[in-house]
């Protein structure tokens, strides 16, 4: 059979998302959940292993930026934390990834960000070109980066591109938990593209540096160096949740995105 | 596992001299490493012979950081040798070319020097760009990288070419160094496990379990065998995500669309089937020392298959997978896979413009693969073909039994059809865990106990080849775990498959030997 028919046999295989919710992108573990409170002793934030878990005056917060879904927390404590699920967990701000988090100055602040975000992307409008670099991943974003091209979620119906050079790309996909040797190189892309540059920090390494953050080697995400616009969690974050973020700064999503909580 | 040769520590030219002469009796050197040990610094080489991995020690005296190198009499020593001189600054005296590998750094540098207790200075890279290796009419250096096209990861080729041909060829990985060496001595033994986990994030799975093995290793212990039906599983899809990636990236690199597409498909099918499994798409979280942290099917989160974990007392544990997939349901959808992967493949196979882009591209002869030990498919394709599945089994294989494919052409297509041959013999061996695991009853929860001090060594079968830890273990923590990657063993080849071959045929080279650079710059 000619690979013209081949191409044809299994109908069409693209998610419809964002227009509407994948039950597959929605099932997944976004991130472990503070449950409703009570006071917990100071104790639990030992259990996690990327120190996202702070206890302060008996309040218990997670930071989903060090967060890479080990699940320990959910398995010692279930009574404080639960999982949330969906894809839709990138936020615009650093702190936004913090639960839970205090609601009114993080929905005022947000509306402006997005709002400023807007002006900057008007232009791209339906073509979009993607750089990615990565600066001390695993390896494992890599794939969930290219998995967006294949044809389950196919960005190019939306308009998106992967691009070689940065002179052509509008957005800086980075991965990886800044490793030093790769700054540089990463600096000089960075200048290569024009303006307006957005920037998507993808994965947890990215945005904290994750598990190996505070080592000699690596920055500890690259949020130090570059003006990061979106963040997007997880260690690493499928797909969608990379979909989900990459819209979020094209400012492609509804108003009030479906939050993963 | 029994337990290797533990401590044999010999004067060092008695230890370099066993070396040798155990390699020429046919033994299989897998590497070489030092570690700071007090005052003084230790050589560990690894020797893989039927049935065992064992570990050969020798403790340079103290102020003296240099031995006689082995590359000279061991060439598959070259880049363990250039390693750790970077990590440690120990120079092996009489190695043809000590350039750094995975850190940017010059002589005068402080060393990161894993299992020393001091935490090493934050790194400067030295970018200064490196002199050519060939001089001649023509000649000129084609950089290319560490910011590549596509969505790969960092690595950068120094071609040195005078237009078409690659005579030589440089590969400089040190750029994503993430000093993982020294990263693992902070942690405690089982938050090892989450970083080895991502010391290669595509084989998540390889990694975990050569890590929980050197750990049980080390504990004398052995998981319940439901719990090693469920390693199989996860390891098997694993190895069939790679091979499809590899055979995607291929059809990419003479960009046949629909047929990468079509991989690019079932290789998505394939993590979501993982992610169904173990909350996963990469089977992160799955294995846990002395078992695993989830089941199959009904029997997801069943406790006796999860309280085995050492060293953490007192876990509740719950399902990581979203339960409701019966054992019946994953034999079906894994049924269809195959099918749609195995007629893919069949047209991948028969098509004249894809095959001519690989027959007789990079060839990696016989005796060179034979001689540098090369690991893997990449090692299978050329006759040498070490598969720890087999030499040293380990969970259930050997209850399962594996069949081994060997080629001889050793060109990229080769590599393929070993790949293919691998994917369906990894179907098989999980439709054999899944009916074994079905009949297998509950075993009884067990207590978390202590992990003691001492070595322990890990080996299995990644996707990419054989994978190797070695995880020391003092008070309680870690004190030094060195992840070897098949990766690491295997890309110092590349410079050696470039006969004949030209520019246009880098990417299918680079695409058919399958390597994570993460793992490779530690």
């Amino acid at each position: 059979m000619p690979w013209v028919l081949r191409g044809l046999r299994n109908g069409i295989l693209t998610t419809a998302y964002p227009k509407r919710p994948d039950p597959y992108g929605s099932g997944f573990r976004a991130a472990p959940l503070v449950a409703a409170g009570g006071a917990v002793a100071a104790a639990v934030r030992k259990i996690c292993p990327t120190g996202a878990i702070s206890v302060d005056a008996g309040s218990v917060h997670l930071d989903r930026g060090r967060c890479i879904l080990c699940g320990a927390c959910v398995r010692r404590y279930p009574d404080t934390f639960r999982w949330a699920w969906g894809s839709e967990t990138s936020a615009l701000h650093r702190r936004a990834l913090v639960v839970p988090a205090d609601l009114e100055e993080t929905e005022a602040e947000l509306a402006r960000t997005r709002a400023a975000l807007a002006t900057r992307v008007r232009r791209l409008r339906r073509s979009v070109h993607i750089r990615h670099v990565d600066a001390g991943s695993d390896g494992a974003e890599e794939w969930e980066i290219q998995a967006l091209t294949n044809p389950t979620y196919d960005i190019h119906r939306l308009g998106i591109f992967l691009t070689a050079s940065p002179r052509h790309a509008d957005i800086l996909l980075v991965t990886g938990a800044g490793a030093r040797g790769m700054l540089g190189p990463l600096r000089r892309t960075q200048v290569a593209m024009p303006n307006p540059l957005l920037v998507i920090a993808v994965g947890t390494d990215a945005i904290s540096g994750g598990l190996v953050a505070g080592g000699y080697a690596t920055v500890g995400g690259v949020a130090g160096e570059l003006d990061v616009d979106v963040f997007v969690p997880g260690s690493p974050p499928p797909p969608f949740a990379i979909l989900h973020g990459i819209l979020l700064a094209l400012d492609r999503l509804p108003v009030t995105p479906a939050s993963a909580q | 596992m029994s337990p290797p040769g533990r401590t044999s520590t010999r004067a060092v030219s008695n230890w370099r001299a066993k070396l040798v002469r155990r390699i020429e009796a046919g033994e299989r050197f897998a590497g070489v490493f030092a570690t700071v040990d007090g005052t003084s610094v230790r050589l560990t080489a690894a020797l893989a012979s039927a049935g065992r991995t064992e570990l050969l020690d020798a403790t340079l005296p103290p102020g003296l950081e240099r031995y006689p190198a082995l590359t000279p009499q061991v060439p598959s020593a070259f880049w363990y040798e250039r390693e750790l001189h970077d990590l440690c600054g120990v120079v092996p005296d009489g190695h043809p070319r000590l350039d750094p590998l995975v850190l940017p750094l010059t002589d005068a540098d402080p060393r990161p020097r894993p299992g020393a207790s001091q935490q090493p200075p934050a790194l400067t890279p030295h970018e200064t760009p490196l002199p050519p290796h060939l001089a001649g009419t023509g000649l000129f250096t084609l950089p290319h990288g560490p910011v590549r096209s596509g969505a790969v990861e960092s690595v950068e080729f120094l071609i040195e070419t005078p237009g078409e041909d690659i005579p030589h060829l440089r590969v400089r990985p040190h750029h994503k160094h993430r000093g993982l060496a020294k990263r693992f001595e902070q942690l405690s033994v089982p938050d090892g496990l989450l970083l080895a986990e991502r010391v290669e994030g595509i084989a998540s799975v390889a990694h975990a379990l050569a890590y929980a093995q050197a750990v049980e290793d080390l504990a004398g212990i052995a998981p319940p065998r439901p719990a090693s039906l469920v390693r199989v599983v996860h390891a098997e899809l694993e190895r069939i995500a790679n091979h499809l990636d590899v055979a995607m990236r291929l059809a990419d690199a003479a960009a046949l669309a629909v047929a990468t597409a079509r991989f690019g498909w079932h290789k998505e099918r394939v993590l979501r089937l993982r992610s169904e499994l173990g909350g996963s798409r990469f089977g992160r979280g799955v294995i846990a020392i002395g078992g695993v942290h989830c089941g199959l099917g009904r029997e997801l989160g069943r406790p006796g298959l999860e309280l085995s974990e050492l060293g953490r007392p007192g876990l509740e544990l719950s399902a990581m997978g979203r339960p409701g997939l019966e054992l019946s349901e994953l034999g079906e959808a894994l049924a269809v896979l195959e099918h749609d992967i195995a007629a893919d493949e069949r047209a991948a196979m028969a098509t004249a413009s894809f095959l001519d882009r690989l027959r007789g591209t990079g060839r990696l002869p016989v005796e060179t693969a034979a001689e540098a030990g090369a690991l893997g498919p990449i090692g299978r394709a050329s006759a040498t073909g070490p598969d720890v599945r087999r030499r040293q089994p380990y969970a259930a294989y050997a209850e399962l039994g594996v069949e081994v494919v060997l080629g001889s052409a050793g060109d990229v297509q080769e590599r393929l059809r070993v790949r293919w041959a691998e994917l369906h013999e990894s179907f098989r061996l999980i439709r054999a865990a899944l009916k074994l695991f079905d009949a297998e009853p509950a075993p009884a929860p067990r207590k978390p106990l202590p992990v003691p001090d001492g070595r322990g060594v890990g080996c299995v079968e990644a996707p990419q080849g054989e994978l190797l830890y070695i995880v020391e273990v003092a008070d309680g923590r870690l004190s030094r775990v060195i992840p070897r990657s098949a990766s690491f063993h295997n890309l110092p080849l590349l410079h050696r498959v470039f006969a004949g071959d030209i520019f246009t045929d880098f990417p299918f080279i680079e695409a058919s030997f399958g390597v994570s650079i993460a793992g490779v710059a530690g």
